[in-house]
């Protein structure tokens, strides 16, 4: 792995693919991070289940507020924590995290105690008065999601309307200033060709573009068949990244460095070694893309709060254990994929130590479809109960 | 500006480190960059630098072995070129 192109300027986003890294090393810095750190780098946080909108892909299956949601106070108990483990920046999620009526209490609790911010959004609360507010604020980033370079393509996926919101909310922030704001794409068989046209889109804003990998979690195991990319999509999409180390990738399309060179970033699974996920009720999980009993490490209101999740649960515990290359092993390629996603194997019914599905190699695909579909595994459910229409902007 | 061990460096006071076993996590608040430092020794000399006329001082004093100087030198001189070290 090499560690001397990790390093891009400009970058403000502390994930794992920003890393500056000092040239002294001890042992490999992936080895390092597989046994886990004291405490993560990357911790999303889902403040609520509540969404106006309905995403085809939405991995935490949000719509409805859960009544049993962190209160105010646990939410500041929270940053508290992570303030003394220094988690020097989280990223806030849902649901839509700004219907949350303290959503803005907590964001300025957080700055206040140290912990930075990026939050996402659909961009439906970012009217010029928010934009500049925003502007304003110190150690907060902002990330519009948008799934379609066009608003056909995006509402697809997200909703009637969606796509001339987040429009709305990219002008906004633009107009006031802000700098550079984050525009996140869930990378899926539609918008794959339309990577150009995103990239010019973040040009013309001054942002910065993200682009992720689609999972199988959520209501993504619903769309999955029809939005995960093809291979050659894959390779398209390997090459393009190749050539643009400055477009972020939160570190999720390592299974593609099998296809050569490894794409920047510490290509390794980070679930509960360097990240993790607390949903709307407390829980931990290992990463943002497992949201199932299986991969709960316990919750902020145990005994102990976040830290002894963290640092003591048996599943994390065991997550930083070597792993076992499983059926891999006899594949010249595992150093370079490690196997792939975790979340992406678990929901498409694949077994933890087996390929990705989306193995460039073509080893996953045989086994997605020889998996029992009705046993698949499903997380918790917020949808609402039938689908509405686009609530549009406040 | 080009870093120079016979002269003295300090933290940036923006700068956070986080112990971990491997040696350091070290924020920057100011241009929200993160950055391992990855071996204990280099921690305390980061640390200690603002207490020495020189970075080659400091080196002494934490007793590093002039051997690895060269790679410690490349080390802070990273550090400097993103902000996390500045001149004291």
């Amino acid at each position: 792995m090499t560690l001397s192109d990790l390093s891009h300027a400009g970058i403000t986003e502390p994930r794992p693919d920003n890393l500056v890294l000092s040239p002294v090393k001890q042992s490999g810095l992936g080895d390092q991070m597989k046994r886990g750190l004291d405490a993560p780098i990357c911790l999303t946080w889902e403040l609520t289940y509540a969404c106006n909108l309905q995403c085809v892909h939405c991995l935490s299956s949000s719509g409805r507020r859960d009544p049993r949601e962190l209160t105010t106070e646990e939410a500041e108990a929270v940053i508290d924590e992570l303030e003394r483990m220094q988690v020097f920046y989280i990223n806030i999620g849902g649901g839509e995290p700004t219907i949350r009526p303290d959503f803005w209490h907590l964001v300025e609790y957080a700055v206040d105690h140290g912990v930075g911010v990026k939050f996402s959004t659909n961009g439906s609360r970012i009217d010029a008065e928010v934009a500049e507010k925003l502007a304003g604020m110190d150690y907060v980033d902002v990330q519009i999601s948008i799934d379609g370079a066009d608003a056909e393509t995006n509402d697809h996926v997200r909703g009637e309307g969606s796509f001339a919101t987040a429009e709305q909310a990219m002008e906004h922030l633009h107009d006031a200033g802000f700098g550079e704001f984050k525009i996140s794409v869930v990378m899926t068989r539609h918008n794959i060709p339309q990577v150009d046209a995103f990239k010019a889109m973040a040009d013309r804003y001054g942002a910065q573009l993200r682009l992720t990998r689609f999972r199988p979690s959520g209501r993504g195991a619903d769309s999955w068949h029809e939005l995960h990319p093809t291979d050659q999509q894959q390779r398209d999409l390997y090459h393009w990244l190749l050539d643009r180390p400055d477009v972020l990738t939160g570190d999720s399309f390592f299974h593609l460095s099998a296809l050569g060179e490894a794409l920047p970033g510490l290509n390794l699974c980070g679930a509960g070694r360097v990240v993790c996920l607390i949903d709307p009720l407390g829980d931990v999980y290992a990463c943002p893309f497992v949201l199932h009993d299986e991969f709960l490490a316990g919750s902020v209101r145990g005994e102990g709060g976040f830290q002894k999740v963290w640092q003591e649960s048996d599943l994390f515990l065991e997550l930083r254990e070597p792993q076992s290359a499983g059926a891999c092993a006899s594949c010249g390629h595992f150093d370079a994929c490690q196997g792939g996603c975790m979340a992406a194997k678990f929901f498409t019914g694949i077994p933890l130590d087996g390929p990705d599905p989306e193995c460039v190699l073509g080893h996953g695909e045989p086994l997605v479809e020889a998996a029992d579909q009705a046993l698949r595994p499903v997380g918790a459910d917020h949808s609402r109960p039938t689908p509405v229409a686009f609530l549009g902007r406040k | 500006m080009t870093f120079d061990a016979s002269s003295s460096y300090r933290l940036h006071e923006r700068v956070a480190l986080r112990p971990e076993p491997f040696g350091a996590l070290a924020y920057h608040y100011g241009n929200r960059r993160l950055n391992f430092l990855r071996a204990p020794e280099l921690v305390t000399l980061v640390e200690s630098l603002d207490d020495h006329e020189s970075v080659r001082d400091a080196f002494d004093a934490v007793g590093i072995d002039p051997r690895r100087w060269p790679s410690f030198e490349k080390a802070l001189a990273s550090l400097a070129a993103s902000d996390f070290l500045v001149a004291a």
